[in-house]
């Protein structure tokens, strides 16, 4: 199976470089959030106030993770469902974030907005927390503490596996994948 | 009348709020390496190779399967000649899931009140229990995690008896199509059939507590198991959504008998992170 390699940030280059169906490992920095810090950013954007983070080529990852043991960089951290994220993910698109991570599907309108404004949606796999949180290298709260385990982390990775579920030139995995196995 | 301590359970929840977060069964671990062996598609099989090293890693390391560690889904059969001391059985199972989640690092997935407040209890309390008095003098708790992903994408729906075999077969099949990438596949599918439009659901989600490749008893209703389980892998959505042969790994199917007017319909669908830990006090 083909791998690409890609760093985190990304440019438009490599964005639009990925297709539907490949396997990429990540390396570099991203940041987490999910349902309440996604929130509380677009409720910044609506009163035009700085960001805590800078989101230019950023990747986001949706993730709750298990509270980390003592000596462990972070729990149990794999993505969650991205459907709920679905209302917020256009205006992120449109502040900058190039990508995101998370599982499942999305509604048309952030496929358009994909589209759009040169962006990806990933899936990683669902269900390999442990797996995964062994590909985070760094893990520290960088915007709203108060959240726990839905504050704004960020993260280094190495070698983070995803797979390209929507790419910036309509390509769906979804889509694409089933029509292919089904019989 | 035989007396046990409600301490005595409790410490025993707490133990295996850990156990089934960490371990998986060894039913579930060897479906998914039949899965792997079998799976036709590259990006499927790497799915399912991940799967299989997540659980080595969540094993030997002590990191929890999923970071969604689940709403607390407790099924006691309480023997009717038992006497419990010290608290109730609701009590001592709440006292347990709040040390193992605590203790365990598990995650704290339970607000208190859904629609307004949505604040965290901070322990993943309270459980859910559902308790049968049965004849005997021992208790029988069978815990099984349950992640909100997979049970976001349940359902229950009043068929009519006309519809029979086909409209239950079409109703499961049309369910998990549409539920398609987002309870993480390969799942593990619940039927309940039969009863109310309450108890269906539960007798869905009993379904999941059968270990994996133990079919229904009666042959008719474990044909129909195998029957849903081909279609539903026809469809080819695959692990992870991505497109392949594993989209689910068993169907189970329980049954309740039912009102002349109705044929009630439930789905439950577990990931195939198919947690559960069970003790005989």
């Amino acid at each position: 199976m083909e791998v690409k390699k890609i760093e985190a940030p990304l440019s438009d280059d490599k964005v639009l470089s990925l297709k539907a169906g490949d396997n990429v490992l990540i390396s570099g920095v991203i940041y987490t959030a999910r349902d309440a810090a996604h929130k509380k950013l677009i409720e910044l954007m609506d009163k035009g106030e700085s960001l805590p983070i800078d989101l230019q080529g950023q990747i986001i990852y949706y993730v709750g993770p298990t509270p980390a043991k003592p000596g462990q960089v972070i729990g149990s951290a794999g993505p969650t469902t991205s459907g709920r994220m679905d209302k917020y993910t256009p205006r992120m698109l449109e502040h900058g974030m190039k990508a995101c991570i998370g599982k499942g599907l999305r509604n048309q309108a952030v496929k358009d907005a994909l589209q759009e404004h040169k962006g990806i949606y990933f899936a990683a796999v669902g269900g390999a927390g442990a797996l995964l949180s062994k590909k985070i290298k760094k893990c520290e709260v960088v915007a709203y503490p108060e959240l726990g385990a839905e504050a704004i982390h960020r993260l280094e990775v190495e070698d983070f596996p995803v797979t390209v579920v929507n790419d910036a030139h309509g390509g769906d995995v979804y889509v694409a994948g089933a029509k292919a196995y089904a019989r | 009348m035989r007396e046990l301590a409600a301490s005595t359970i409790s410490e025993h929840v707490a133990e295996m709020c850990q156990e089934a977060n960490l371990y998986l069964g060894d039913d579930v671990f060897r479906v998914l390496q039949n899965s792997y062996e079998q799976e036709e598609s590259p990006t499927g099989k790497e799915v399912l190779r991940q799967l299989i090293e997540n659980v080595e890693i969540a094993k030997n390391e002590q990191i929890p399967i999923c970071q969604d560690t689940g709403f607390a889904v407790f099924f006691v059969e309480l023997g009717q000649e038992v006497h419990l001391t010290g608290g109730t059985l609701e009590e001592a199972i709440n006292a347990g899931v709040k040390k193992g989640y605590t203790e365990g690092y598990l995650r704290k997935s339970i607000v208190d009140d859904p629609l307004y407040d949505r604040k965290n209890t901070g322990d993943n309390t309270p459980a859910v229990i559902y308790t049968d008095i049965v004849p005997g003098d021992k208790v029988k708790i069978f815990f099984a995690p349950k992640g909100g992903g997979s049970e976001n994408m349940s359902t229950v729906k009043m068929l009519k008896p006309a519809d029979g075999e086909e409209g239950l077969i079409d109703f499961v099949v049309e369910h998990v199509r549409a539920a398609g990438p987002n309870p993480c596949p390969p799942i593990v599918v619940g039927v309940g059939i039969g009863g109310t439009f309450d108890r269906v659901a539960v007798g869905a989600k009993k379904a999941l507590l059968r270990p994996l490749g133990q079919s229904h008893p009666d042959q008719r209703y474990a044909e129909l198991e195998q029957k849903i389980l081909n279609k539903i892998n026809d469809l080819g959505v695959g692990p992870q959504g991505f497109g392949g042969r594993t989209f689910a790994l068993d169907v189970h199917i329980e049954t309740y008998p039912s009102h002349i007017a109705s044929m009630a319909a439930a789905v439950n669908i577990n990931c195939h992170a198919s947690r559960h830990s069970e003790r005989v006090l």
